[in-house]
């Protein structure tokens, strides 16, 4: 009873992740002022980064900084178009989740002669074998990075002198550049951010799995947002809302589909989501200047 | 009484909206300049798509000549660019017309999908009357589910204030569960994720039936309900006062309420009408082609229908061209796939619609 319960809590750990380490990358772009529904597209390089070049190097460490780096590429166009290009937020975001879609699968088909999955690999070799299901999650290295960026993440937003540029730079763009610092360049740097952060969390997908297979982000990211406003746009209540949308999704793979329909439990997260967005459990207030571009007034160098 | 002109409503860009002046103004009213974004933005797209293929070690020219003889150079390929392009006209519609509240309909997707399983559903009943009503009915009730599902984000924004965007995107993943629960219990044919077959009261006709050229292609009746669905809307927007109040919630809803206009009321029309268009985008497929519904028969539409109402600037009459080219390039991947991976015609579309939306905010609205 213990060890199903115990099993039980892993699974949920297991499957938060990748949506706690998204939704955590998600808030530091949106603190910074810019929306970031490529969140979804940046998984899904992520995942592709960490498959391509695990399998080419052979070293899954190497892979995740691949997956990093990848989710930080497809992050930094984002940045570059809305930044300083000023192009509208949602329509770049959308665009780029249509481009990582295209360019995983061609590039599926260009690296590996397939529609549907890459080569199969060793992931990140976990730290000895416990027959517990919680104590082998606790041995992987990628859990515990994961859990030390999750609340590392919270202290950089909240206790350090880039974090509050940051929160400025979306609340208050206007008095950051008047005490000379870069509105652009923190909002970049934002971006940049939930570019590794959600790179990582396509890598914690792709190592879990062991290949990467087409379109495995699967909405992750989307839910990922959605977790990220339900936390009020902080690290810390983000990831604890991926554990309440992770225990919905393990509900779904356990119980009895004739006791309680999957799909209900599959569309909790997204309902949660919206009685929350109308204000009906306490009232999630975005960053202030959230998808506006920043222009500096006349007159100012 | 005429729109306003000079209306460029690419982005959501409020600032420094309308503020032309002198000859520059006159030229970026004009639709010359109105094109140039679009333009540029598809030949920077082709551009970089011929540096992508000649990387794969293709020659560009090859590339650019086997897809266009395969999508517009015959007539079975424009059979196929016309089917492709008639769900997209519906969707481009339906982001363009709650765009004119300057409101974002990233919901297509899940208006299409509960649309089209409303038609298949209707379509199959076995009460339903003969040839055009039997039609008219299934499209009736999809515009009708449609308009509900987009109803629900107008009505949220309306009351509480929540941001449509992310409504609308919640919204399409619930109405994946819907569709799907919907099918396990009793709609799927048993170990299908398909409908029964419709009536032939519901069906539409294929266009092989009076273009024998077509013979093969998929097109049907439904790209006539489309183009007609564009050309009312365009009516509708430029002579009804409700077209001009929706313009107006666009100029802001400061503007509107000035005006004494309802911006709620404004708001949930807004939506429900961009539902109702694009629950009739299951029409092609389910009406006229496979004559069920299918699970995943959207294939994106939905998503894409935004950017064909970018390029159409969501100028309802411009979505039909937009659409064909859209439509052109989504089977243009079929055509080119001995080639190339036929995925690199989606790289393409994604690359046109960032460098549009880069381009349109350089060149169609200059801040003074």
């Amino acid at each position: 009873m213990i060890e199903l319960a115990l099993g039980m809590i892993a699974q949920v750990l297991r499957i938060s992740v990748p949506y706690a380490l998204a939704a955590i990358g998600g808030a530091f772009s949106e603190r910074g002022g810019v929306i970031n529904i490529a969140l979804e597209g940046i998984l899904l390089t992520g995942a592709f980064g960490a498959a391509a070049v695990t399998i080419a190097t052979g070293n899954p460490w190497l892979g995740v900084i691949g997956g990093m780096l990848a989710g930080a590429l497809l992050a930094s166009i984002h940045g570059l178009v809305t930044i300083w290009g000023r192009a509208d937020q949602i329509l770049s975001g959308l665009a780029l989740n249509l481009l990582a879609l295209g360019a995983t699968r061609g590039g599926l088909k260009i690296l590996y002669d397939s529609a549907s999955n890459s080569d199969r690999f060793e992931g990140v070799p976990a730290l000895g074998r416990p027959d517990s299901a919680l104590l082998s999650l606790l041995g992987q290295p990628l859990f515990l990075v994961a859990v030390a960026v999750t609340f590392g993440a919270h202290a950089l937003l909240f206790r350090t002198r880039f974090g509050l540029a940051l929160r400025a730079a979306g609340d208050g763009p206007r008095a950051l550049d008047g005490t000379g610092l870069s509105v652009n360049l923190h909002r970049f740097g934002g971006v940049l951010l939930s570019g590794f952060f959600g790179g990582l969390a396509g890598t914690w997908l792709v190592m879990e799995q062991h290949s990467f297979t087409d379109g495995m982000s699967n909405g992750r990211g989307y839910i990922a947002l959605a977790a990220m406003i339900v936390g009020k746009w902080r690290p810390l209540g983000a990831a604890l809302a991926c554990l309440l949308f992770g225990a919905a999704e393990t509900l779904q793979i356990r119980v009895d589909s004739d006791v309680v329909p999957t799909q209900l439990l599959q569309a909790l997260p997204y309902i949660v989501t919206l009685v929350v967005l109308a204000g009906w459990i306490g009232r999630a207030h975005p960053p202030l200047h959230l998808g506006e571009p920043y222009e500096r007034e006349k007159g100012r160098s | 009484m005429t729109a306003p002109r000079g209306r460029v409503g690419g982005g959501v860009d409020v600032a420094g909206r309308g503020a032309h002046s002198g000859i520059a103004g006159v030229l970026a009213s004009g639709w010359v300049v109105g094109l140039a974004p679009a333009v540029l933005a598809i030949g920077g797209g082709l551009l970089l798509g011929g540096l992508l293929v000649s990387l794969l070690g293709v020659s560009p020219l090859e590339f650019y000549s086997v897809l266009a003889k395969g999508t517009v150079g015959s007539a079975f390929g424009w059979g196929q660019v016309l089917f492709r392009a008639t769900p997209l006209v519906f969707t481009g519609l339906s982001v363009a017309f709650a765009f004119q509240a300057r409101l974002f309909n990233i919901g297509a997707e899940g208006q299409m999908l509960l649309g089209g399983l409303v038609l298949a559903w209707v379509g199959a009943w076995t009460g339903l009357p003969g040839a055009p009503f039997g039609v008219l009915l299934a499209l009736l009730a999809a515009a009708a589910m449609g308009g509900v599902w987009g109803a629900i984000p107008g009505l949220l924004k309306a009351k509480t204030g929540s941001h449509e965007v992310i409504v609308t995107i919640l919204l399409n993943f619930v109405a994946f569960a819907l569709v799907n629960y919907l099918l396990t219990r009793g709609l799927a044919l048993p170990e299908t994720v398909r409908t029964a077959e419709i009536q032939e009261g519901a069906r539409l006709a294929r266009l092989t039936e009076w273009v024998p050229v077509f013979r093969g292609a998929p097109v049907n009746a439904a790209l006539f309900l489309a183009c007609a669905a564009a050309v009312l809307l365009q009516l509708w927007l430029r002579l009804s006062p409700h077209g001009l109040s929706l313009q107006l919630l666009g100029e802001g809803p400061g503007a509107a309420r000035y005006a004494g206009l309802s911006v709620g009321r404004l708001t949930v029309l807004a939506m429900t009408g961009a539902g109702a268009l694009a629950g009739l985008g299951g029409a092609s497929f389910v009406l006229g082609y496979k004559y069920y519904f299918e699970e995943g028969f959207t294939g994106g539409a939905g998503f894409l229908g935004i950017a064909v109402a970018l390029l159409a600037r969501n100028r309802p009459l411009w979505v039909v061209p937009s659409a064909l080219f859209f439509g052109a390039l989504s089977y243009g991947g079929f055509v080119v796939n001995r080639l190339v991976p036929r995925e690199l015609l989606d790289v393409l579309q994604a690359v046109i619609l960032l460098l549009f939306i880069l381009f349109d905010q350089r060149l169609g609205r200059k801040r003074t």
